[in-house]
């Protein structure tokens, strides 16, 4: 595979936020009940009910299962994911019994940095007792990280996020690769598997064997020399490298007219 | 007969909170106390460890104004919109004024702040929870230690009790002894009111006894263990009040812009909270055409037989 085989595309009717969009929301066919995050996750899910998935349950951290929400919530505990829910339950009953006892086949998580094992962090940007930029956090992230079945995902490309590594971590991965995150998950009786999959606005990655990060699909329009020039370390390609199908018709109606009509998370 | 608990904001807050106490005002992204907020900057409280989930910027402004010394806390940001700046200035080196004290934070997760609460409500020396394996927030916060299960050979994490001098909280509505409804996400409200000391009620609407026993399942916190009740309309803008009011996104998206600049943030704590008296004065700066653009449609509940058994 070199970058000679990928021709290059003509200019894009979409922008590669709705491509990341529109290839998270496919990753969702087939899943039951799925812990939505604020912002490009929340269009995802959202778009995937309406596509590839219309049995999903959309389950929020604030405590919401079975949400419909009429709108793009605006926060994580937007009022319209209350209004026309299957139930409302306080936020220790959320993260009890519906995470923690294993109801979750997939939580979405973005971070600023991870790295080729999947390890995540959204803490903090330099040393923890002096770092050079807060971040907001754990969140639930930690715990979803351990006790979601499977874990998406969703962050754009870039060296200073794809790191070698990272400066804290707040949500595990595959550790320092498959072998060791296997037998600490069986040992420790965590209900996850770790991360499934990572979308990116150039392309989608899957772990291998090892655990590590494989670019398994290309977007259009994205080249590999990109891909390459937007991470830290020399990532492994896919032999059978695919071309991601760019958004359908239907697709981009969706997010542009009922999901994200305002383009806040789209442009 | 029950006697009424009635206060006004003022009251409540010079009575029920005191320098150096842990305070925690809860209500996830809903139902954010924000005037009970504004009335701790307003009386000058100092010296206060401020929990929360989410600080949002109700706690940003708190310690912008200088109230606290530490934050006990699970995800800090301006929700759906950025970071909490006048919170980052006190934590990022770089930021600090000279000859300013960091301010100390105490960090979990989500659940792990949860779990803090429920067993400081249920009585119990610490709550076991999955999570934190093979994460540093354990090297971070040592307060999240590894225990053994006495029962088998897994090993999971515990975390202590949170039992806050003061928990106040922000709820639909309340009869004059603190019998609390609440709809709509319901955050860890019970949990840090149980946990407390010491209990405010911040609400919308004061009523009947009456109202409340026709609904006993919506009650979440019984006035029992409530110290004030504080009737103050709109008090939780620019969060939301489901059912009364939407969240006034335009203010978070506001909030980025004034927060990055302390002087524009100082200006800005004089205009909106130590010039006002109250928060009736708030809203009727904030105008009524603001208010209005912020009440939802309406989506009324079904209601349920509950039976008359003499």
């Amino acid at each position: 595979m070199t970058d000679a085989v990928v021709a290059p595309a003509p200019a894009p009717a979409f922008s590669r936020s709705e491509m990341m969009i529109v290839a998270a929301a496919r990753e969702l066919a087939g899943q039951r009940v799925c812990f939505v995050g604020v912002g490009l996750p929340n269009i995802a899910v959202n778009l995937a009910k309406r596509t590839v998935a219309p049995e999903l349950e959309l389950v929020y951290e604030a405590g919401v299962f079975g949400a419909q929400p009429a709108r793009l919530p605006l926060s994580i505990g937007d009022p319209t994911i209350v209004t026309g829910a299957t139930a409302v339950v306080s936020m220790f009953e959320l993260f009890a019994f519906y995470l923690q006892r294993g109801l979750i086949d997939v939580g979405f998580l973005g971070a600023a940095q991870i790295d080729r094992f999947g390890n995540l962090n959204s803490t903090v940007i330099g040393p923890y007792d002096a770092p050079k930029t807060r971040l907001p956090g754990s969140g639930g992230a930690c715990e979803i990280a351990i006790n979601a079945k499977n874990v998406f995902v969703i962050m754009r490309q870039s060296a200073r996020s794809f790191v070698k590594e990272i400066d804290f971590r707040t949500s595990p991965g595959n550790l320092g690769g498959a072998e060791q995150a296997e037998a600490i998950r069986r040992a420790g009786g965590w209900n996850g598997r770790g991360p499934s999959v990572v979308v990116t606005d150039l392309g989608i990655w899957h772990f291998d064997e090892t655990g590590e990060m494989r670019l398994d699909s290309l977007h259009p329009g994205a080249t590999l020399d990109e891909v390459r020039s937007t991470i830290a370390w020399e990532p492994k390609i896919s032999e059978h490298l695919e071309a991601t199908p760019a958004p359908t018709g239907e697709e981009l109606r969706l997010v542009r007219e009922e999901l994200d009509p305002g383009g806040v998370y789209t442009k | 007969m029950s006697t009424s608990k009635v206060a006004s904001m003022h009251d409540a807050v010079a009575d029920l909170v005191r320098n150096g106490d842990t305070v925690a005002i809860e209500g996830f992204t809903h139902l954010i106390g924000f005037s009970a907020g504004h009335e701790i900057i307003r009386q000058r409280k100092r010296d206060l460890v401020l929990a929360r989930m989410t600080p949002d910027l109700i706690y940003d402004q708190m310690i912008a104004a200088g109230v606290a010394r530490k934050l006990i806390f699970s995800w800090l940001g301006n929700p759906g919109v950025g970071g909490l700046n006048g919170i980052r200035r006190r934590i990022e080196p770089a930021s600090l004024a000279p000859g300013q004290v960091p301010l100390e934070i105490e960090e979990y997760s989500h659940f792990g702040m949860v779990s803090r609460y429920t067993a400081g409500a249920a009585g119990l020396p610490f709550m076991p929870l999955r999570s934190y394996f093979e994460t540093d927030l354990p090297k971070a916060n040592p307060l999240i230690r590894p225990i053994r299960s006495p029962f088998s050979d897994e090993t999971i994490y515990a975390v202590p009790p949170l039992n806050p001098d003061v928990t106040i909280i922000h709820a639909q509505r309340a009869d004059a002894n603190g019998n609390t409804q609440v709809w709509g996400l319901l955050g860890c409200q019970k949990e840090a009111a149980f946990a407390a000391d010491r209990v405010i009620v911040v609400v919308e609407e004061l009523v009947d006894e009456a109202v409340i026993r026709a609904d006993p399942n919506r009650t979440i916190v019984p006035g029992l263990i409530v110290d004030a009740v504080v009737v103050d309309p709109y008090g939780a803008h620019p969060s939301y009040v489901q059912g009364a009011y939407d969240r006034d996104n335009r203010f978070y998206l506001d909030w980025d812009p004034i927060s990055r600049d302390e002087a524009v943030l100082q200006q800005w704590l004089r205009d909106w909270v130590y010039d006002l008296p109250d928060r009736a004065a708030y809203v009727e700066k904030l105008g009524a055409e603001r208010i209005a653009s912020l009440k939802p449609g309406s989506a009324p509940s079904g209601s349920v037989e509950y039976g008359d058994y003499r």
